[in-house]
């Protein structure tokens, strides 16, 4: 049972159109991820689910019920709803005093209050944070502050407008680790967040592109997608297929990849990092694609290096941080990579 | 009090303090209401004729904010004088004169700096409150609430104004020694009468005054930075 659908809609600001025919479902108990750039059209479309915005056209349904816009329907149905803004909004009082906000204004007794803003900024890993004021918080604080705000009314769907943008890595870990728990221990429906997503919905220029599984979107990007998600190790070429059946893919400088699909004429492949292995030493493996070079860049992301070699063309290879540092790796030294003809994708 | 001069110092003060806190009082009843109004943005929908009355407003109460003291004295006395509208009430040359008179600029003070107080928290706080559950009347309350040192300043601001004014009062209020003389019209007419001794005391007085109000006004704007 889907627990909010969209019907066609369209939003207008003074002739100028940011979300154009949009139409979904997210079922209940769902995390629905909407991916796309800055002005793309997904705040607008959080904000229209929130009932902050009224539609130009189309309709939604919530629980199967068409939303209208009537002052108290209104209400009634966002107090089913919650919403965490980017921009963290907190109110000058105490830290139990924003989290409580939302039960007070629900006419809640003090007492059984008490004991849910406790458990929610519990969640949030905020205990004993009650009595500070919340405008005297830090931005990562202030941001869980916001998410126990959300959590502490139970509702049925969350809005979470890229809830951990503008956190340092232990905050989005928190506020990751509070959604997920969420989700599975409450059942909340909720939009956003990438790596917590069971389905993603492409949003481009106002106009949902696909909507899918992660790995249907991921498996197989589109043109846009390869620009937006940045995916390494994109090369275009001149395929052909061999005699085996696989296809050997011209790429340029002298590079020639080897993939399991048949395509001839013009590709475009990609390989993903991880499928990569580096070695110091030339390679005997079952490996299809083995190439000589040398590394010009090194990117340390904490758990994971990323490391770029040049071997013709630029390869980004990913390994851990251990192995980066027991091959004692260093710029320019000299190293082989080989990934299997399979692990080659074409966009 | 036995001596005189004191007294009458006195006398002064309390006049210009009750005078100027009347007035900032009353303005402070209708203009903090509104300036809320104003700010809440409740006439700031699509139609346009709405649209026009609001920013006409608007404009009226930003050009009404520096509206020259004497010239408000000047339509108080026209009002309020023997052939005037207002003439049978007898209120020229009383207190009640010169609170009328500096009422009519502290409105517009308090209603401007409590718009844009309000406007400036209006729409994240009104919409955070909304999707937290808030009705649009609870919505509205708390971005009042998040408005309320901005409604402080623009009351003191106001009172600023007004206790230093002199050009309004001396028309309406006429300077009658121990009636209607409050601490700026006394300073006129000391000078004139070459009592500098008095015209710094009273000087002084008024000084202090403006200090304690500032001195206020940035504590409360400290806080307000620390947000």
């Amino acid at each position: 049972m889907p627990i909010i659908e969209a019907q066609s809609l369209c939003k207008e600001y003074s002739g100028r159109q940011v979300l154009k025919d949009i139409s979904f479902r997210a079922q209940s108990g769902e995390i629905f991820v909407l991916v796309g750039p800055n002005g793309a059209g997904k705040t607008t479309l959080l904000r229209i689910l929130d009932l902050l915005e009224e539609p130009t056209s189309g309709r939604i349904l919530f629980d199967g019920t068409s939303i209208n816009y009537f002052e108290k329907d209104k209400v009634a149905l966002r107090r089913r709803i919650n919403m965490v803004f980017q921009q963290t909004v907190l109110f000058n009082m105490s830290v139990f005093d924003n989290v409580a906000y939302g039960l007070k204004v629900r006419g809640e007794n003090e007492k059984s209050a008490e004991q849910r803003v406790r458990a929610a900024l519990e969640l949030v890993q905020l205990r004993g944070f009650e009595q500070k004021n919340a405008l005297a918080l830090s931005g990562g604080e202030a941001q869980r502050v916001a998410l126990a705000q959300a959590f502490v009314t139970e509702p049925e769907l969350l809005l979470l407008d890229e809830p951990t943008a503008n956190l340092d890595p232990k905050n989005v870990s928190i506020v990751e680790e509070a959604l997920s728990r969420v989700n599975r221990e409450r059942k909340t429906t909720m939009f956003q967040a990438e790596n917590l997503a069971h389905r993603v919905a492409v949003l481009n220029e106002g106009r949902i592109e696909r909507v899918g599984t992660f790995q249907d979107i991921f498996g197989t990007p589109s043109k846009f997608l390869v620009d937006f998600a940045r995916l390494e190790n994109v090369f275009s070429g001149v395929s052909k297929v061999t005699e085996e059946g696989t296809s050997l893919i011209d790429v340029g400088d002298g590079v020639h990849v080897e993939a399991t699909f048949e395509k001839v004429g013009n590709a475009t492949i990609y390989v993903r990092p991880e499928y990569i292995v580096l070695s110091t030493r030339p390679l005997v493996s079952s490996a299809r694609n083995t190439f000589e070079g040398r590394i010009v860049q090194i990117s340390d992301l904490g758990p994971v290096v990323k490391v770029k070699v040049r071997a013709g063309k630029d390869f980004v290879v990913q390994i851990t941080k251990r192995s980066f540092k027991e091959m004692q790796l260093n710029v320019d030294s000299k190293v082989f990579i080989a990934f299997k003809a399979s692990s080659v994708n074409t966009i | 009090m036995e001596n005189p001069f004191l007294e009458e110092i006195l006398n002064i003060t309390l006049l210009s303090l009750r005078v100027s806190g009347t007035a900032v009082l009353i303005g402070a009843l209708i203009g903090v209401p509104i300036g809320m109004v104003l700010g809440l943005g409740r006439f700031r929908r699509k139609q346009s004729l709405i649209r026009f009355i609001d920013i006409t407003l608007r404009s009226i109460v930003n050009t009404f904010m520096g509206l020259p003291p004497v010239v408000v004295g000047l339509v108080v006395y026209l009002s309020l004088t023997a052939t005037g509208p207002l003439g049978p009430l007898g209120l020229l040359y009383t207190p009640t004169a010169m609170i009328i008179t500096q009422l009519i600029m502290a409105v517009p003070i308090i209603t401007g700096v409590t718009m844009s107080a309000v406007g400036s928290v209006e729409k994240a706080i009104r919409e955070k409150a909304l999707s937290l559950g808030a009705t649009d009347r609870q919505a509205a309350w708390m971005v009042l609430r998040e408005a309320r040192m901005g409604v402080l300043t623009a009351i003191i601001v106001a009172f600023g104004a007004a206790i230093s004014e002199v050009g309004g009062i001396m028309i309406t209020g006429g300077n009658i020694r121990w009636v209607t003389r409050t601490l700026t019209t006394a300073i006129v007419v000391e000078v004139e009468l070459g009592n500098f001794a008095l015209a710094i005391s009273l000087g002084v007085i008024l000084l202090s005054m403006a200090f304690v109000i500032n001195f206020v006004l940035t504590i409360i704007q400290l806080r307000g930075a620390k947000r």
